[in-house]
């Protein structure tokens, strides 16, 4: 077996233990560090893998959401069903918003602007549907008597700290499958080269719409859990340009086009993110974390354009060969 | 009952072309440089601040510090083009992109930083004069916003026809290879045409600082607008910008006024994704764009 495989085992049990040593404030950060490493997992599968660029994937997050929370509130449907069920609802408006994108030959930035635009079309769709409380947003009641936390997916935050754990790591070992798949490779040949791929028999058009559909649904699992652990929906801040936005900083901080890149990238990005809140609080000086956020982005971009992953990796010479993905180059489309 | 369409209509063209001049920014800086400027909609809020602390500070009205801002934002464009941004020439789209949010994070970060979060309106009197033209009721600072506006545009194409850097920038966006044969100097070129791009925004900013309150999180709402209007009339096309603003700031009038004002941008993007999805080079533009 390879050692990042087994590093990341190890790392994912210590994380398990974790509230056996940690107080409430640091398992949120890792709740939240979790949650981004998830949805930016899902991300990183397309753009990574496939060279599809997303920068609507709160939509899909919202989507998740809203179903799971709907269901849940207004029809009695468990959570554990509302989650997948948010999921496929999720990967199907992926998978539709990717085959208008594709059978129209609407690709890089453009696709980019075409999920953007959906995305922002639903925002204001759910601003102004009364049925989902609108811009008041949507709230979770708070858990009757006779109610199983367990069985609700509600209660404190230790639930939440392992859900997203779980899915965190169950994520990476989806992606890690699916990466080394056939599919995969299609992915990889379609990112590299669309006109190579399909003269090689590779159906671009298919690989396209999967890993649209595959991201858009762990996204849309993510953003059921994600309503449940805020007890809230807003579309402002579920399904908002800024989610879409934050949600992309840490694989492209991680490493896009690794596994490991968007799990590094979460825990390099929240903490500095919570600092940065922290410092702004109490100075008052609103706005400084949007500030070193932008700083964060530019300096990586700048200096790291793999990403911290890949750099890493080169500074301590690891002999895996099966994670030596290259980062991506997608050719400039213009 | 039709008089007040006419009028949500005219209101609705002022507004367009001067959603036109926003858009005519990121179009040259992407019909030039293939570049897109994802911070375009924070260019426009710094010239709204400015527009705004002109008119508290100074007494300025919003039409007489436009040309101010607009020759500071083209050397502000100007030195982020030849310091940071050519270097980024030839890397991935991606990585470009990514790199004008991380621009669009820290400006809009400043802002917040400098000005807090508060909506700033600009109260005088000269925002409740009118004009009436043919029965029609115009607000003035629309008005003079639009007129500004569009006297910056006709400058803009008169310099890009005219004059010798406006040749050399017609020159790079036809043929950026060719152009760099004949001896234009592309980092130069290209920082001009990021400050002009700049310029438009910053100027068209503080023309509609009376129009909305400044606050730092209009920008995303601007960068999207000046999209949608690009996308529409075309990409790399100034007429097509001219006519997609109009038809954007139509649209909005009358679905604000059928509608809910709230609702009013919904249209635009489903207009863009139709676009997209029917005539990816816009109403105007070449096509291919999607090559």
């Amino acid at each position: 077996m390879n050692r990042i495989p087994i590093a990341l085992v190890v790392l994912f049990v210590v994380l398990g233990l974790a509230p056996l040593f940690l107080q409430g404030y640091w398992l949120s950060i890792l709740t939240l560090i979790f949650f981004f490493g998830t949805v930016g997992q899902a991300w990183n599968l397309a753009m990574g893998y496939a060279g599809v660029l997303s920068l609507g994937h709160a939509l899909f997050l919202g989507l998740g959401g809203y179903l799971t929370a709907v269901l849940s509130v207004n029809f009695g449907i468990i959570p554990w069903i509302g989650i997948p069920l948010g999921g496929v609802l999720a990967a199907v408006f992926g998978a539709a918003i990717a085959w208008l994108g594709f059978r129209f030959s609407v690709r890089g930035v453009y696709f980019a602007l075409l999920t953007i635009a959906f995305a922002e079309f639903f925002r204001i769709l759910f601003d102004n549907w009364d049925y989902v409380g609108g811009s008041g947003g949507f709230f979770f009641p708070a858990l009757r008597a006779q109610e199983s936390a367990v069985l609700e997916l509600r209660g404190d935050n230790l639930v939440f700290f392992y859900g997203f754990l779980v899915l965190m790591a169950g994520t990476y070992l989806l992606c890690h499958l699916l990466v080394s798949s056939r599919l995969g490779y299609f992915w990889r040949a379609a990112r590299e080269d669309e006109e190579a791929a399909a003269a090689l028999g590779v159906n671009v058009k298919a690989a396209k719409i999967s890993v649209v559909a595959v991201s858009a649904g762990i996204t849309g699992v993510a953003g059921g859990l994600f309503g449940l652990l805020n007890g809230s929906l807003f579309p402002d801040s579920v399904m908002g340009m800024r989610l879409s936005i934050e949600l992309i900083v840490a694989p492209i901080i991680g490493g896009i086009g690794t596994l490991v890149g968007p799990i590094v990238g979460a825990f390099i990005v929240i903490p500095v993110m919570e600092i940065a809140n922290e410092t702004g609080l109490k100075a008052g000086i609103f706005g400084f974390n949007t500030l070193v956020y932008g700083l964060l982005v530019f300096l990586i971009v700048t200096f790291l354009p793999g990403g911290v992953w890949p750099w890493l990796k080169g500074r301590w010479k690891t002999d895996d060969s099966r994670a030596a993905v290259r980062p991506p180059v997608p050719k400039k489309s213009a | 009952m039709s008089e007040l369409y006419l009028n949500v209509i005219a209101g609705g063209i002022l507004n367009g072309i001067v959603y036109a001049l926003i858009a005519i920014g990121l179009s040259i800086i992407f019909g030039v440089m293939r570049l897109v400027n994802f911070a375009h909609g924070e260019m426009v809020v710094i010239g709204m601040y400015a527009g705004y602390w002109g008119h508290e500070l100074v007494g300025l009205s919003p039409l007489a510090s436009m040309p101010i801002v607009a020759i500071v934002m083209f050397g502000v464009g100007y030195l982020l083009q030849k310091s940071v941004v050519n270097s980024f020439a030839d890397r991935p789209q991606h990585v470009q992109f990514i790199l004008f949010i991380s621009f669009a994070l820290v400006i809009t970060g400043l802002h917040v930083m400098l000005f807090g979060p508060d909506p700033r309106g600009i109260f005088s009197l000269a925002s409740f004069e009118t004009y009436t033209v043919a029965g029609l009721r115009l607000d003035a600072t629309r008005v003079q916003a639009a007129g500004g506006a569009l006297a910056l545009i006709v400058l803009l194409l008169v310099f890009l026809q005219l004059s010798t850097i406006g040749r050399q920038i017609r020159a790079a966006a036809d043929n950026r290879i060719g152009a760099q044969v004949v001896g234009i100097p592309i980092a130069h070129v290209f920082a001009v045409t990021a400050g002009i791009g700049m310029a438009c925004a910053g100027a068209a900013g503080s023309l509609v600082a009376p129009l909305f309150d400044t606050n730092p999180f209009l920008a995303a709402e601007f960068t999207l607008l000046a999209f949608i209007v690009v996308i529409v009339g075309g990409l790399g096309s100034l007429v097509g910008a001219l006519v997609g603003g109009v038809l954007i700031g139509v649209v909005e009038g009358l679905a604000a006024l059928m509608l809910s004002p709230s609702m009013k941008s919904m249209f635009s993007y489903a207009l863009l994704v139709v676009v997209l999805l029917a005539r990816p080079a816009g109403l105007f533009g070449a096509s291919g764009a999607t090559k």
